[in-house]
């Protein structure tokens, strides 16, 4: 038995639980914590792998960033629990239902895949160095480089996009403007006069 | 039997780094409240031994001897794991800074991404202690705190970019001796405004004065820690001042050199070399601690909107321009490699 394989096991087992304690939780907050759970565990699954940077960088963007966001929107809302456990219920023949549907698909998809694997797709990928982040930006700036670049420029188009839709200027509003606000010249300054009784 | 000495090995090394870390915490509380009370003509704590050495010991006894009061309709699981999600990731960066050439408790290839990960994390303890405390302060507290985390966040990492850029490397230790010539040749002088810009947002990432919004005390009693006494209280504390001597040794290990002498390559480094590594880097880490007690002393509190407005409009800017710059300076080769 390797160490290895113990760390697996243990992680993984948590995970799930994790994974099902979001989706069961009647509390909106527990359900977001344990996502952030979830992606840590994943995250050590991922550094099991030897995959250090994808792990890192899994834990920086989601946890780091992402579900803190999620958190601040999940905290402001006001959800009364008990009525939410009658939803619970009314909803769960279509969640089953669902549920079994996505199971199919991805046991269908899991098959299909390792049935067609490409074994040489991974052997001729270059390896430059030891270090999985120096591969990893090595490819994604000589070979994809072309796809990194439209990934970057979709993730653009989706910040700016968000902008657009959610930003009314409203002209009733009062906002303060810190570039007037900031800005001081000579004659705005308090002036010191000492000699007036002399 | 090698795993049972490798992890013995490990735990001493641990205990090595984090008890003198706990005293020095201790003792920059202490140092904290002497160079304010200087600065402001006030004597400082006097009472508790000698000039007052031994205040920090009985805040200590004070603090565990308290009662932890938790708040009627708060949620008690989150509101008693907030302190402890605010205070191991702020212990767990230790794990990967090296403190000399030949101490580091786990030398990883991709410790600046380690150490960028783990300080995203802390904000977690900042806005769940909020959230559980059912306090009207407290959330308002945490509500600042977490946006303006994610606000500076962006230009921090940023301006790591620069470093990594130029030492090419993730590793630590390797960002160090890629600093390794002399004085000039450490990274604060190409990427000066990268540095001050590290600097200013790790200010603001420890949520310290002048961007103490998140527990303005004028404002809002105490922020996002009003609720919590005795120990629960006591781990925020800790975990604040642990953050602010963690971005003063990055900052060092980053932009100054780490553990290398300032005197390297000059006729003086052969009579200093007897000096260990690890005191040239606690000599600039004291600096840094001491500049962050100097702008508490100082400057006054930072509007909300102008702290977002300087992230944003100003930070994140200056430092894609820079980045581009360093780019440039660099495929054109008049950078030192």
């Amino acid at each position: 038995m390797n160490i290895e394989l113990v760390t697996f096991f243990i992680f993984s087992t948590l995970l799930i639980f994790t994974c099902f304690k979001v989706i069961t939780s009647s509390n909106p907050v527990l359900s977001a914590i344990n996502l952030v759970f979830s992606f840590f565990l994943s995250a050590v699954l991922w550094l099991l792998l030897g995959a250090e940077f994808l792990s890192i960088i899994l834990i920086l963007v989601y946890v780091g960033a992402v579900m803190v966001l999620f958190l601040f929107v999940v905290m402001m809302l006001d959800i009364n629990i008990a009525k939410k456990t009658a939803a619970y219920i009314k909803y769960l023949p279509l969640g089953i239902a669902v549920f079994i549907a996505f199971n199919i698909l991805i046991i269908y998809f899991f098959i299909n895949t390792f049935e067609n694997i490409d074994y040489n797709a991974v052997k001729n990928i270059e390896i430059i160095s030891d270090s999985n982040t120096q591969n990893l930006g090595y490819l994604l700036f000589t070979k994809y480089i072309i796809e990194f670049e439209i990934a970057g420029l979709i993730l653009l188009l989706g910040i700016i996009s968000a902008i657009v839709l959610t930003y009314r200027k409203n002209p009733k509003n009062k906002y303060q403007n810190p570039t007037k606000q900031i800005s001081a010249s000579k004659k705005d300054r308090l002036k010191i006069i000492t000699d007036l009784k002399e | 039997m090698e795993a049972i000495f490798y992890i013995i090995k490990t735990l001493i090394s641990i205990l090595v780094v984090i008890v003198p870390l706990f005293l020095i915490v201790a003792y920059v509380t202490y140092s904290e409240r002497k160079i304010i009370g200087f600065m402001q003509s006030r004597m400082g704590p006097m009472r508790v031994g000698p000039s007052g050495l031994l205040q920090p010991i009985a805040d200590v006894l004070k603090l565990v001897s308290k009662e932890i009061i938790i708040p009627t309709n708060a949620n008690k699981g989150i509101f008693l794991t907030a302190p402890m999600l605010m205070l191991i990731p702020s212990l767990l960066v230790w794990s990967v800074i090296p403190l000399s050439e030949y101490f580091i408790i786990s030398n990883i290839n991709a410790g600046l991404l380690f150490i960028l990960a783990l300080t995203s994390l802390s904000v977690y303890g900042v806005i769940l202690a909020g959230w559980a405390s059912n306090s009207k302060y407290a959330f308002l507290g945490s509500m600042r705190s977490a946006a303006q985390i994610i606000a500076y966040e962006i230009a921090m990492g940023f301006a790591l970019v620069g470093v990594l850029m130029l030492s090419g490397s993730l590793n630590l230790q390797n960002i160090i001796y890629a600093q390794s010539g002399s004085l000039f040749n450490w990274y604060w002088l190409p990427l000066f405004p990268l540095f001050l810009i590290y600097f200013i947002a790790g200010v603001a990432e420890t949520n310290r004065a002048p961007f103490d919004v998140s527990e303005g005390e004028s404002e809002i009693v105490a922020g996002f820690h009003v609720e919590y006494s005795g120990m629960a209280f006591a781990m925020f504390f800790l975990a604040e001042y642990m953050n602010l001597i963690l971005i003063s040794i990055l900052c060092s290990i980053m932009f100054f050199g780490g553990w290398l002498s300032p005197f390297q390559g000059t006729v003086i480094d052969s009579y200093l070399s007897f000096i260990p590594g690890f005191i040239w880097l606690s000599i600039k880490t004291l600096i840094f601690i001491f500049v962050f007690l100097w702008l508490r002393a100082t400057l006054p509190r930072y509007r909300y909107d102008q702290i977002m407005r300087l992230g944003w409009k100003v930070f994140l800017p200056i430092t894609f321009f820079w980045l581009t710059i360093i780019g440039i300076l660099i495929y054109l080769d008049y950078l030192p490699l």
